[in-house]
């Protein structure tokens, strides 16, 4: 048997796929990395 | 506390524990009371996990470990969202399509009994430690402030969470981690917006910010490739992955909560909700400990921030040393005050060499603050051997106190134990479920009716509740107990682990090859732990990796073991 696929709908208006849902996690994640980088630069 | 902060404790945790039983009430068979009605939506489920994971201890020290160590520590967490879609995409659909109670009836179904008992084991030996630190730490904490009495403290929050766990099973805790979370956040909310009405007029966002980063508090990430130094971000992204993908991932208290979801779709949406909402959240609270920093350069705050072990030591002292060094760290302090003051009326001038200047004179300051509490530290540990030397988890409680007008008082208190027995509750769940599941219907009781099981279940999450409770009663814990278990969990959690990546993605590798590959993994462990001085996330990959390795080095000379289970990840 195969684990449900990624593509099933994630039932939200967007994103649709988990690939899409997991996508747009990664991309907040690193955006916090980034502000706590500049954070970090901004008041060493 | 008055009768305001009282009524609202009181109120609050009493309203929500009722609720949450007669909202449960009724008969249930033991799919309805180990994992729900199975209606749980996924924004229940998120908050859950989050209620779960968040213990008293993250609103209570965190805010302290902000206050000492500046916005460091948040780099722990930077391995939780990519663990947490590991999960998504992996765990879930396995979980839910073997349909099982716990996860480890899942190694049952993919290896073999002895593999299930053995996961189901560690399990209970850490979380069952564990259990009784939940109820004890910030009982410690609030009864030395408050004057309570610790055990009368112990025992009524103890009751409180076994009273409604037990009666409304897996939906009273969801239930009850709705609210509590909200109250939390409620709580954490209206500290942070007194804590910026209380900075001293003039006092901009950025000047705080330069006050903080100008004594290493904003220090966020740190690159360095050193494995000695506690939090880095690889430190974080790698140990802090494997820490969260077996938290997460196979520790009965987290699994039980998105089990409950409707549909594979709630709980990933659960899972994603913490995904992108853990980094800010401890953030933000490590940004709470970080601005009572700078409020407390314009501010005296106390040489010792647990008042009650300070007074007892003042009165007990005849010597007069302790009132010295309360006197010098006045004296230290107004001159780092003035200096920081001097800072910032540089910086509205613009005077960047005066800025320069004042700065590092505050620096110069503060060293002569910290030199005088640590004087303090060891004055109290010299004159009472076990004093609780590091003051940082009264940080914030003392700043509630001090600061927040009652009411706000009441909201905090009632946050803190509400964060106590949300975590606790999902862990009495997960530990009672475990003692059903995979010890006593798998081994002593077979086949018996589900009605049975179901009054199993509660008489085992009560038990556990008890023992936890009498762990944090007998037990004389210090914080290197407390630090001791958080390290214990780190040390199992990465074997634990092993034996799942191994069930998912492994399909060669047999019950015996992990069995035994585990316990050599979590032998090796232990002997690293003994020899080794590194950062305790690591010790979660290198176990992980060292149980996967050893099991399919075993796997070469054992009889081969079935393959295309619909246990593995095709």
């Amino acid at each position: 048997m195969r684990a449900p696929s990624d593509d099933d709908s994630t039932g939200l208006p967007w994103p649709r796929s988990w690939r899409g849902v997991y996508g747009l996690v990664l991309g907040v994640f690193l955006g916090w990395v980034l502000l706590l980088s500049l954070l970090t630069r901004l008041f060493p | 506390m008055n009768a305001l902060d009282y009524s609202i404790l009181f109120g609050s945790m009493l309203a929500i524990a009722l609720y949450a039983i007669w909202s449960t009430r009724g008969s249930r068979d033991l799919s309805g009371y180990l994992k729900g009605s199975g209606q749980t939506r996924w924004f229940t489920i998120g908050l859950s996990v989050m209620a779960t994971q968040a213990s008293a201890i993250t609103f209570l020290s965190t805010p302290g470990q902000g206050y000492e160590d500046g916005l460091g520590f948040v780099q722990n967490y930077f391995g939780a969202p990519l663990a947490l879609i590991l999960i998504s995409a992996v765990f879930v659909p396995l979980y839910r399509r073997l349909k099982v109670y716990t996860a480890y009836e899942y190694l049952g179904h993919r290896f073999d009994p002895k593999t299930r008992l053995l996961g189901a084991g560690l399990f209970l030996v850490q979380r069952g430690l564990g259990a009784g630190i939940t109820i004890y730490a910030p009982a410690i904490v609030l009864s030395t402030v408050m004057g309570w009495r610790l055990d009368a403290t112990i025992v009524c929050s103890g009751l409180l969470v076994v009273a409604y766990t037990v009666a409304g099973g897996c939906d009273a805790v969801s239930l009850t981690q709705k609210y509590q979370i909200g109250v939390i956040f409620a709580g954490m909310v209206a500290a942070f917006f007194v804590l910026l009405s209380k900075l001293p007029a003039g006092l901009t966002a950025t000047d705080a910010l330069a006050v903080a980063g100008g004594f290493h508090k904003l220090q966020a990430v740190d690159f360095s490739p050193s494995m000695d130094r506690r939090y880095t971000v690889w430190s974080g992204v790698l140990g802090g992955m494997f820490l969260a993908l077996s938290y997460f991932g196979t520790d009965q208290s987290q699994v039980q909560r998105y089990l409950s979801g409707s549909s594979v779709r709630e709980s990933r949406l659960g899972l994603m909700f913490n995904a992108v909402f853990k980094i800010p959240m401890q953030f933000f609270i490590l940004l709470l400990g970080v601005l009572i920093f700078v409020f407390y350069q314009f501010e005296r705050p106390p040489v010792f921030f647990n008042r009650a072990a300070w007074s007892a030591q003042v009165a007990r002292s005849s010597d007069g040393r302790l009132q010295a060094l309360d006197s010098a760290f006045s004296e230290a302090h107004a001159a780092e005050r003035a200096q920081v003051e001097a800072w910032v009326r540089a910086r509205h001038a613009g005077d960047a060499r005066g800025e320069a200047a004042a700065r590092e004179a505050a620096g110069d300051a503060h060293k002569r603050v910290d030199l005088v509490r640590a004087q303090t530290r060891a004055a109290l540990d010299a004159a009472s051997p076990g004093t609780k030397a590091n003051d940082s988890d009264y940080v914030f409680i003392t700043f509630i106190l001090d600061q927040l007008p009652h009411g706000l008082i009441g909201l905090l208190v009632t946050a803190f134990f509400a964060a106590a027995l949300s975590s606790k509750a999902g862990e009495l769940n997960a530990l009672g479920s475990t003692t059903t599941v995979d010890i006593y219907r798998h081994v002593v009781r077979t086949g018996a009716s589900d009605a049975h099981y179901v009054t199993a279940s509660k008489v085992f999450t009560a038990l556990w509740g008890f023992v936890a409770i009498g762990f944090a009663l007998f037990a004389n814990l210090a914080e290197n107990l407390i630090q001791a278990v958080n390290i214990l969990g780190s040390i199992f959690y990465g074997v634990v682990l092993g034996l799942f990546l191994v069930a998912f993605f492994l399909k060669r590798v047999g019950g015996t090859a992990v069995f035994w590959a585990a316990i050599v993994a979590q032998a090796l462990v232990f002997g690293l732990y003994a020899t080794l001085s590194i950062s305790y996330l690591w010790y979660n990959l290198i176990g992980c990796a060292a149980c996967m390795a050893i099991a399919v080095v075993l796997q070469a000379v054992l009889p081969p073991s079935r393959r295309g289970s619909p246990a593995t990840v095709s």
